[in-house]
């Protein structure tokens, strides 16, 4: 299949490993990646939180750029996602905003490709069974907890992505890798976003209470999906606290025997390689 | 006092916040509300009585997250999260003083990344956003750590049509 590709600013930055991993995972599964041509960033909390104009616009000109191209658009960043989500929501049942927009962009939106996260491709296009079948080294040995914070998932009427309170897909796919995803309540808990900068010490308590409820689930890792979940967990948490991150597509990866593992764990905070080291995976 | 509660209601165009019983359900489920000076559920009792000044000067408007969870499980369908950002955009074109001026100042570093470059150039965006927030010593090992591992870069590629992305920023500004 073929997708066009929105990576946002942060798969270019702070999350190349992302980048990186989905690029390997989506080669090897047959799904073809088209960048989005000369794309703006999407605006995120720092747009929807002061002009709600801006935070519809500035997505609406990369959702009007895709459509030229008729493909759908697979979006990593669940932040990303969410305000794409929101904007063709908007888009959608407000006429007068519509024009306007599409005044500002110069021109006209018609809704027509979808905005897809990942995690929904690889689950519900290629298959958890296809994926099964393509294992060459089964996660043995690994216990994560799937975190899917906030941003895949809700509001639910926009985002239609999994159950909104117990989402089951990451777990899903993590079992189809050979890997034991244990149980937990946090699940779909924030982890505080981008107060991450402005107010850490209140985004310190949030994440080091996601560490020590993973731990408390006898969880060994936390696999996540979205690049602001993973600078939280993986610079802010405390010492004491401490599990390895890795984004879910890290493990895809790894499972599928691709190259390329242990640099994308290299750029992590927290030390990810010693776990999947020590298990024999990398 | 019922001027406000409509404005409020006009600007979210949705569900108006009478609907809300005060079950203080989206209170409960609030990760930040115990950081919060009043709590959700109070606030739209506030937006309810006309307590303009007390909203938009609270701190509250700034630290909600946007996590969402709030009008996730409220039984009527209140958007409290876009009251949130609703209430914040009021409070920056009265050009009120924000409490929370490191938040407002990430904020307008981040825009202005945008409106430079179409996309967020992190190290000129946390420069900028140091001289306006004044926080000048927090977090240097932590951006020190990603520049050493080459995660950010003043170097990364642009947006090319910065026309169009201009003209956004012009014509959606507020008079
Ligand atoms: S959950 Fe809804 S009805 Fe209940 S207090 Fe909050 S806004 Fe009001
Ligand atoms: S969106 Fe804001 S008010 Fe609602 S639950 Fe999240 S942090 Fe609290």
């Amino acid at each position: 299949m073929k997708v066009a590709y929105y990576p946002g600013c942060s798969l270019h930055a702070t999350a190349k490993e992302y980048d990186q991993s989905v690029k390997a995972v989506s080669a090897a599964l047959g799904i073809e990646l088209k960048e989005l041509d000369d794309w703006a960033c999407c605006g995120a909390t720092a747009a929807h939180s002061t002009n709600f104009k801006l935070s519809v616009a500035l997505p609406a000109r990369d959702l009007i750029s895709a459509e030229k191209d008729a493909l759908d658009v697979m979006v990593p960043c669940a932040a990303c996602f969410n305000r794409f989500k929101s904007t063709q929501h908007h888009l959608d049942h407000d006429d007068e905003l519509k024009k306007e927009v599409e005044k500002i962009v110069g021109k006209p939106y018609t809704g027509s490709v979808a905005i897809r996260n990942p995690i929904d491709i690889i689950a519900n296009d290629i298959g958890l069974d296809t994926l099964k079948s393509r294992v060459k080294k089964p996660l043995k040995g690994l216990k994560p907890v799937a975190y899917y914070g906030c941003l895949l998932l809700r509001p639910p009427e926009v985002c239609n992505f999994d159950d909104y309170e117990n989402p089951v897909l990451l777990d899903k796919m993590m079992a189809a890798l050979g890997a034991e995803p244990k149980q937990w309540s946090y699940k779909t808990d924030c982890c505080g976003g981008s107060l991450s900068i402005s107010r850490a010490e209140i985004v310190i308590k949030m994440v080091d209470k996601l560490m020590t409820m993973a731990r408390e689930a006898d969880a060994n890792c936390i696999a996540v999906a979205c690049p602001l979940c993973m600078a939280n967990l993986d610079f802010r948490a405390s010492a004491g606290v401490r599990l390895p991150v890795y984004y879910f597509t890290e493990l895809v990866g790894i499972a599928l025997g691709l190259q390329g593992g242990r640099d994308w764990l290299k750029l992590h905070n927290i030390d990810s390689v010693s776990l999947v080291s020590g298990l024999g995976l990398v | 006092m019922t001027q406000f509660l409509q404005e409020v209601n006009d600007r979210i165009n949705g569900v108006p916040i009478q609907r809300c019983f005060h079950c203080r359900k989206c209170t409960a489920g609030c990760p930040l509300a115990t950081e919060m000076e009043f709590n959700p559920n109070k606030v739209i009792r506030m937006v309810q009585m006309g307590m303009k000044d007390e909203v938009l000067n609270s701190s509250t408007i700034w630290l909600c997250a946007s996590c969402e969870t709030c009008v996730t499980r409220c039984p009527n369908d209140v958007d409290i999260a876009r009251m949130m950002d609703t209430l914040r955009q009021m409070s920056i074109e009265k050009g009120l003083s924000v409490p929370q001026k490191k938040i407002l100042a990430l904020h307008n570093a981040f825009l202005t990344s945008i409106k430079m470059f179409g996309r967020i150039n992190e190290p000129i965006m946390l420069a900028h956003y140091k001289l306006l927030s004044k926080d000048y010593f927090s977090d240097l090992a932590m951006g020190l750590g990603m520049f050493l591992k080459g995660k950010i870069t003043p170097f990364g590629p642009r947006t090319r049509n910065m026309a169009a992305v201009r003209k956004i920023f012009k014509e959606t500004k507020h008079s």
